[in-house]
């Protein structure tokens, strides 16, 4: 595995004068072809560009977890078969790895790294933050999970043990956060309204 | 948000490259021409089906050439086949 799938984070949206291509000039053109028949509303390129950047995956993942909030009988399938209970809801995909899902308790607080690369249940959590790829949480968050996990807003009391998941290609981590106190009303849609990507990679509560 | 409005495949000659599970756009036009297409199915109501057999014939024709240009290359015959 190597980094190199970090060439492409350029989000500064700032262009140095250059050259455009021909391959650029010829997707502008086409999409100004399309905006001018009336085949394709700009806004409507511009909202799903954005959607595979950032939103696609933490809903999918949230799903999941308010299934199991909800459903004991399927919080159990999931704990049990990560990859089998997210494939019920319509998740996952073929390219390699199982999704095992890690419970937080009043006692056990999880958390997911990949040390070697960027391992990441996708089909879950969609793109992975930047600084889930980045070297210094890879390698502190096993050597002082709690102090990362403080930097982060994440503070635990002693009582509670810290446990941290190293994902390869062959396991994938999932946190299922705890329920929030005083939910006991609400539906499983607005349950997975709660759940945050943060609560699913272990370095936030809810 | 939940997925992308239009099912793309994850395996075959036809699946846009992937990293880890990401979609992979070396420069900001590959995501764009992508974002092009999916919206374009979209607001046709089309599926991937429906332009797939354009996509499938364009890396054909040329199997050495990177994915996301075969992809405009079809993208521009289903635009004027789509206009006809």
């Amino acid at each position: 595995m190597s980094d190199d799938h970090d060439d492409h984070d350029d989000h500064d949206g700032h262009h140095h004068p250059r050259a455009v291509s021909p391959i650029e000039q010829r997707v502008a053109a086409l999409e100004d072809l399309l905006v001018e028949a009336g085949l394709v509303d700009r806004s409507t390129i511009d909202r799903i560009v954005e959607m595979y950047e950032h939103d696609i995956g933490p809903m999918n993942g949230a799903r999941v977890v308010a299934r199991a909030w909800t459903d004991a009988a399927y919080r159990e399938r999931l704990l049990d078969n990560g990859t089998a209970a997210i494939a019920e809801l319509g998740y996952g995909g073929p390219e390699g790895g199982h999704v095992v899902v890690v419970e937080n308790t009043g006692d056990v607080h999880n958390v997911v790294v990949c040390t070697l690369c960027s391992c990441y249940p996708w089909p879950l959590l969609g793109l992975p933050p930047n600084w889930y790829k980045s070297p210094p949480y890879r390698s502190r968050v096993v050597r002082e999970p709690r102090v990362v996990l403080a930097e982060m807003g994440c503070e635990l009391p002693d009582s509670v043990e810290v446990r941290v998941w190293d994902s390869s290609a062959e396991a994938r981590y999932l946190v299922l956060p705890e329920r929030p106190a005083g939910t006991e009303a609400m539906s499983e849609e607005e349950l997975a309204d709660l759940v945050t990507r943060d609560a699913m990679i272990g370095v936030a509560r809810l | 948000m939940s997925a992308l409005p239009v099912a793309v495949p994850h395996e075959g000659a036809d699946a846009p490259p992937r990293n880890n599970g990401e979609l992979v756009f070396a420069e900001p036009w590959e995501g764009r021409a992508f974002g092009l297409c999916v919206a374009l199915l979209q607001e046709r109501r089309l599926r991937w089906d429906d332009f797939r057999p354009h996509l499938v014939a364009a890396i054909a024709a040329d199997a050495g050439r990177p994915y996301y240009e075969s992809l405009v290359v079809a993208l521009d015959e289903f635009v004027a086949a789509l206009r006809t």
